[in-house]
């Protein structure tokens, strides 16, 4: 059992914390013709989406309902129903999440009611799926909004059934239920797992299919370009499976089991050959197929990795950063190297952190990572591309991982799962140190030997 | 901040738009809303205050998904860059202890970071729970004898641009004229004049391009408000004796109240383009009304244009005649339409959302009665404004970017979010070379080009 010290100071310093109402956007993102619509006001939403815009460089859908003096204090369901309207008619939504964000969720405003009322006034819009999630900032950070959003889609999108007879003939189908901490490139690695064992994926939410940084045939969209089709969810209860990636999606998992019928399996994270074996084994059994031999190579080269790594990052001092459910995916790669993480930094308080994890978990901010560093002699910084001048100042090098990476391309696409993305994270890893050369000693010249060379070791 | 104040802020008497059709600054649409809100505004006047800790009184939303994310760049202390905020919690907000946990994130400030001053942002939840910052302040500045200045800048109040003046008000009333500037320097056969920039941000130190000239003409540079600044400069600002407005929408309070308060004149210019960043070191001399400095000023114009033209000559041979439409932010489109149309290239169309009624008429001046101003920056219509106009070249703010990109069109980022300085005279020449890297860049020919196996592509470019 590990120890979770809370935080102790009133001032957040280079914060590693982002708010719900992203986390809850990102989830709509990964849905088809989706768009976040942010309760509150017109900056909530911009600095949600220029921080998007900025990591995946890509468009981001996202709007607001633009609170401003007067609705804020006389109630603004007139802002919910003329955005929804507003989405409905000039953009062709598909599906809109409704985001509270601090601001709204103080004021108490019901967004549920006014959807509610939205619905009576214009049924013409009726089939467009309108979710409201309680998403404000005040509470949770990324990670949970993230969850909240995807718990808030079974709520309204899955009904309730009973256990369907699945046909034998038709191709097998797993549910995936995903969190934050997987990127789209470790959601294109689960796909192709399922698709070798022939087993049909289901992903909500499939930032994969949205975010992965393709150049579409469409040249603009208000709204996001690919993702799971929210008519789909309602075949979620046909799947043999749900597999669960990451602990902050407990609540949600348990909405869905409990709708669908359908049994799960719940993964902290896919990271390291431990949790990948288990799931291969999952999927041999429920497809009836042997593992294929391919993954049995990445396995063998997630091996070789581990042989190779070990002598650079075996008992090396890490320091991690970063969402709970992504630390102890990093807790368990790094585990199996043999690495050790004398420090490690989450942004919130999750109730898993205590029953897995690091030793020490701390909740705290970038700052207090530098400040801590120091003291655990630290090798190497795992966290978000904000952490940059935190490194510099260590002396270390960085590890880009979470939200945002604003200064590097493509980090969105690094996979980080199963044996492929361990065998190039180790790799990634050791390359970093080596980069650093940290020579232990610096060159004796004797004076005895040359006395024209500046001598080091005489007096 | 009452009503009546904020009212009284979106109708501001020296700007042109009061005598317009339209009274003030317009109420925002929910649901097609773009662009950033009153704090916001706020904090992207004030955070170039180098040497200022900037702390924003909140939940984490305000600055977790802002700190850090403007390119203003500072040549000395970074403190404007640490995303200070006190973080509030359901239990903070729904116990009332937000004004206490600000106090304790006060001292926790003054400690670590020993800031020349301390602002602390009003944000829309400590607004709406009605923390008394005001008086917070004060108190704190008593306990540690530093200036603690209130923003009550809450992001419903309004637009950025509404942010912009408030933060403009609380410098004219909070911190101009707090100290008195250090004795001029002594300069050997020239007269030391103090002047001052206004709405000047130093994006990616573009402005470093600029100051040496300054230097070299005897002008310093009391304080901007605000880019690469400290706090003792901004205090001494009521001293200057000629101001330049740089971004006229944001801070044109400012300008004129320097003149009303302390008599300082002042003029709108920019640093784009060869012409006004001429006009604007003219009018620095016209200002001042000091013959050797006109001089000076001419002897330096015509040496930086002789040099900067040449410079450009290779460039502007492979930019003449292209065609560009422009979608700038906060940077004035007049301007850069002028520093596009030296560089020999057509602006078919601009961007006129943050633009004002006078700045309207400079653009048609430059661009003649026919062209098309661009009200909304509704990326389907900035798109659309390409397609009709042939253009070989969006240029717009990095927001927009990506839309661009994927409509496969060659993009020239020009807002704050940009790395690459533009201003001043060896700024064309950066600009030049920016446009021509994305213009004759090889894979516009390839992102278009359908696969050999589809014959009916949807995007096969409409040039």
């Amino acid at each position: 059992m590990g120890q979770l010290l809370r935080k102790k100071k009133a001032l957040t310093t280079m914060p590693i914390k982002v708010g719900q109402p992203v986390g809850a956007s990102l989830a709509f993102l990964g849905m088809a013709g989706a768009i976040p619509l942010l309760h509150g006001s017109q900056g909530c939403s911009a600095f949600s989406k220029v921080f998007l815009v900025r990591h995946f460089r890509e468009p981001i859908a996202m709007q607001t309902t633009a609170m401003e003096q007067i609705t804020t204090i006389m109630g603004s369901d007139g802002n919910i129903s003329e955005a929804l309207h507003t989405l409905c008619s000039n953009n062709a939504a598909r599906l809109i999440g409704l985001i509270s964000t601090s601001l709204s969720a103080a004021q108490g405003s019901e967004m549920a009611r006014v959807i509610k009322e939205f619905r009576a006034e214009h049924p013409a819009w009726n089939h467009v799926p309108i979710i409201p999630v309680e998403a404000p900032d005040f509470t949770g950070s990324l990670e949970s909004g993230f969850a909240a959003a995807v718990k808030a889609m079974i709520g309204e999108l899955v009904p309730v059934v009973r256990p369907v007879s699945k046909k034998e003939t038709a191709q097998k189908r797993v549910n995936l239920l995903v969190g934050s901490a997987l990127t789209p490139g470790d959601l294109e690695e689960l796909q192709q797992m399922l698709a070798d064992f022939q087993l049909q994926a289901l992903i909500l939410p499939n930032l994969a299919h949205s975010l992965d940084g393709h150049l579409a045939r469409e040249e603009y969209s208000p709204l996001s370009l690919g993702g799971t089709d929210s008519a789909d969810l309602q075949r979620l209860a046909e799947a043999e499976i749900t597999l669960v990636i990451g602990h902050s999606l407990e609540e949600a998992a348990d909405l869905l089991k409990q709708r669908t019928g359908v049994p799960d399996v719940r993964f902290a994270s896919l990271m390291g050959m431990d949790s990948t074996d288990h799931l291969l084994t999952i999927l041999s059994r429920v497809s009836g197929k042997a593992v294929p031999a391919n993954w049995i190579r990445y396995r063998e080269q997630y091996q070789d990795a581990l042989l190779d790594s070990h002598f650079l990052l075996g008992q090396r001092a890490i320091a991690i950063a970063c969402e709970a459910d992504q630390l102890l995916g990093w807790h368990a790669l790094l585990r199996e190297v043999g690495a050790e993480i004398p420090l490690a930094v989450v942004p919130v308080a999750t109730a898993a952190l205590i029953n897995e994890g690091p030793e020490v978990i701390r909740v705290g901010d970038l700052w207090d990572v530098q400040r801590w560093a120091g003291e655990a002699k630290i090798d190497l910084l795992i966290a978000n591309s904000q952490a940059e001048t935190v490194a510099q100042q260590l002396h270390i090098p960085l590890l880009r991982v979470g939200y945002p990476i604003h200064d590097r391309l493509g980090a969105f696409r690094q996979c980080r799962i199963g044996y492929r993305g361990g065998r190039d994270s180790l790799f990634q890893l050791a390359n970093l140190l080596l980069e650093q050369r940290t020579h232990t000693l610096s060159p004796y010249i004797s004076s005895l030997s040359d006395p024209s060379l500046p001598a080091t070791g005489a007096a | 901040m009452r009503k009546a104040e904020i009212a009284q802020l979106m109708v501001e008497p020296a700007c042109p738009e009061h005598h317009a059709d339209k009274v003030g600054c317009a109420r925002l649409k929910p649901g097609a809303a773009a662009g950033g809100c009153s704090f916001d505004g706020a904090q992207i006047t004030l955070f170039p205050i180098t040497d200022a800790a900037h702390l924003v009184h909140g939940p984490i939303g305000c600055a977790g998904s802002s700190w850090n994310g403007r390119g203003s760049l500072s040549s000395g202390p970074d403190l404007h860059r640490l995303g200070l905020t006190s973080d509030l919690s359901e239990q903070d907000i729904i116990m009332g202890r937000s004004e206490q946990k600000l106090l304790f994130a006060l001292k926790e400030v003054v400690q670590q970071w020993h800031p020349a001053a301390i602002f602390v942002y009003q944000t829309c939840v400590t607004a709406m729970m009605g923390d008394d910052l005001q008086a917070l302040c004060q108190t704190a500045s008593k306990q540690f004898s530093l200036p603690v200045i209130p923003v009550d800048a809450a992001g419903f109040y309004g637009s950025k641009n509404l942010g912009n003046r408030i933060a403009g008000e609380v410098a004219l009333h909070k911190v101009i004229g707090s100290r008195e500037p250090d004795p001029p320097p002594h300069r050997e056969g020239m007269r030391v004049h103090d002047v001052n920039l206004v709405g000047e941000f130093n994006i990616a130190g573009e402005f470093w391009h600029v100051a040496p000239l300054f230097d070299e003409l005897g002008l310093r540079i009391l304080g901007t408000l605000s880019g690469d600044v400290r706090f003792r400069q901004v205090q001494s600002m009521h001293r200057g004796k000629a101001t330049m407005l740089v971004c006229s929408k944001a801070l044109i309070n400012v300008a004129r109240g320097l003149s009303e308060r302390y008599g300082i004149p002042w003029f709108e210019g920019s640093f784009y383009g060869i012409r006004d960043t001429s006009a604007a070191f003219r009018e620095f001399a016209r200002l001042l009304a000091d013959p050797e400095l006109s001089e000076r000023t001419e002897q330096l114009i015509a040496r930086e244009e002789a040099a900067i033209q040449q410079a450009l000559q290779p460039w502007r041979q492979r930019l003449t005649g292209k065609r560009a439409v422009l979608y700038t932010g906060g940077v004035k489109s007049w301007s850069v339409i002028s520093a596009l149309q030296e560089l020999g290239i057509e602006v078919m169309a601009s961007g006129v959302k943050k633009s004002t009624e006078k700045d309207k008429t400079r653009i048609r001046d430059l661009l003649g009665e026919d062209a098309q101003l661009i009200e909304e920056g509704n990326p389907r219509l900035l798109l659309e404004s390409c397609r009709a106009h042939k253009a070989d070249l969006l240029i717009a703010g990095g927001r927009n970017l990506y839309t661009a990109l994927k409509a496969r069109i060659p993009f020239l980022d020009i807002n704050q979010e940009r790395e690459h300085p533009y201003a001043g005279y060896r700024g064309m020449l950066n600009l030049a070379q920016q446009l021509v890297q994305t213009l004759e860049s090889p894979i516009w020919e390839r992102v278009v080009k359908p696969p050999p196996w589809i014959d009916n592509h949807p995007n096969s470019g409409w040039r």
